[in-house]
């Protein structure tokens, strides 16, 4: 975060980008790859994002597998509701989650996952109030989604995104 | 390079994968026509754009990684940017749709959040 390397996360990614779309890695696309990951953050600092601060590596690690294995679940879940798979009643519903999590950037990793997990679609955030409005194509009664989303998601959010 | 210079626990691999993939953004694009409502159609693809288009993607990187003899890891791209950029399409839709039951005050309007 300083003159010469204004966002050095986005910086790491553009190089890793790079040398992942021009194999075979020589010294030529290393050097190339170095310069793109070095110059075009400068672009960047014409946006003036708001720094990323990212806490917690253990945290996150944990987050993706949880994250992964309830997309998988969940996929799963949909398909059955759509093949008409699933026995019992179903209801859909919308769901009002008061967030605690005020992060911009914990905020959008939080609208990705609840976009990849499908069975939950994100409505809409009031950012006065923090509350999420959700809907659930499996609504269950009670605050069983509000803790579902308070718990496995925002929890480490917070701790990632302080 | 082609399929022929594939071994057949790869080749097997690939296609039971892709398959798969396939298969599940079948039933989003099915679901799309079988749900009711609006709201309800909407998580429909997402099917395609997680767990089918991640099959998918994982069976491509099998197919390269063992077709050219190494690790091949430029298609995993492809989910990166699909799974960063798909919120925005559907927040946006999911909007839309909300103003305008909103604004004609139909029965099954969200609540307000």
């Amino acid at each position: 975060m300083n003159r010469f390397l204004p966002y050095p996360l986005l910086s790491l990614a553009l190089v890793a980008t790079w040398l992942l779309l021009n194999p075979p890695l020589t010294v030529a696309t290393a050097f190339l790859s170095v310069v793109v990951g070095w110059l075009v953050p400068f672009v960047m600092r014409a946006l003036r994002p708001e720094a990323v601060r990212v806490r917690a590596p253990g945290t996150i690690l944990g987050l993706a597998g949880r994250v992964l294995g309830d997309v998988v679940r969940s996929n799963i879940d949909v398909a059955k509701v759509i093949l008409g798979l699933r026995r019992g009643t179903r209801h859909t519903g919308f769901v009002s989650i008061p967030l605690d999590l005020r992060s911009p950037y914990g905020l959008a990793v939080l609208a990705i996952i609840l976009t990849a997990t499908p069975g939950t679609l994100w409505i809409q955030y009031d950012s006065n109030t923090g509350r999420l409005l959700l809907h659930v194509l499996d609504f269950v009664e009670g605050d069983e989604w509000v803790r579902r989303v308070k718990d496995r998601y925002e929890r480490p959010l917070m701790e990632i995104f302080p | 390079m082609t399929g022929a210079d594939l071994p057949a626990w790869a080749a097997w691999l690939v296609v039971a994968l892709a398959l798969a993939g396939a298969g599940f953004s079948l039933t989003g694009a099915v679901g799309l026509i079988r749900l009711r409502t609006f709201y309800e159609r909407v998580h429909a693809p997402t099917l395609g754009a997680t767990l089918g288009m991640a099959l998918i993607v994982t069976a491509s990187v099998l197919y390269f990684s063992v077709a050219e003899g190494h690790l091949v890891l430029r298609d995993l791209l492809i989910g990166l940017f699909l799974t960063v950029t798909t919120p925005v399409t559907l927040i946006l839709l999911g909007r839309a749709a909300t103003y305008r039951d909103r604004a004609e005050g139909n029965a099954d309007a969200p609540p307000d959040p």
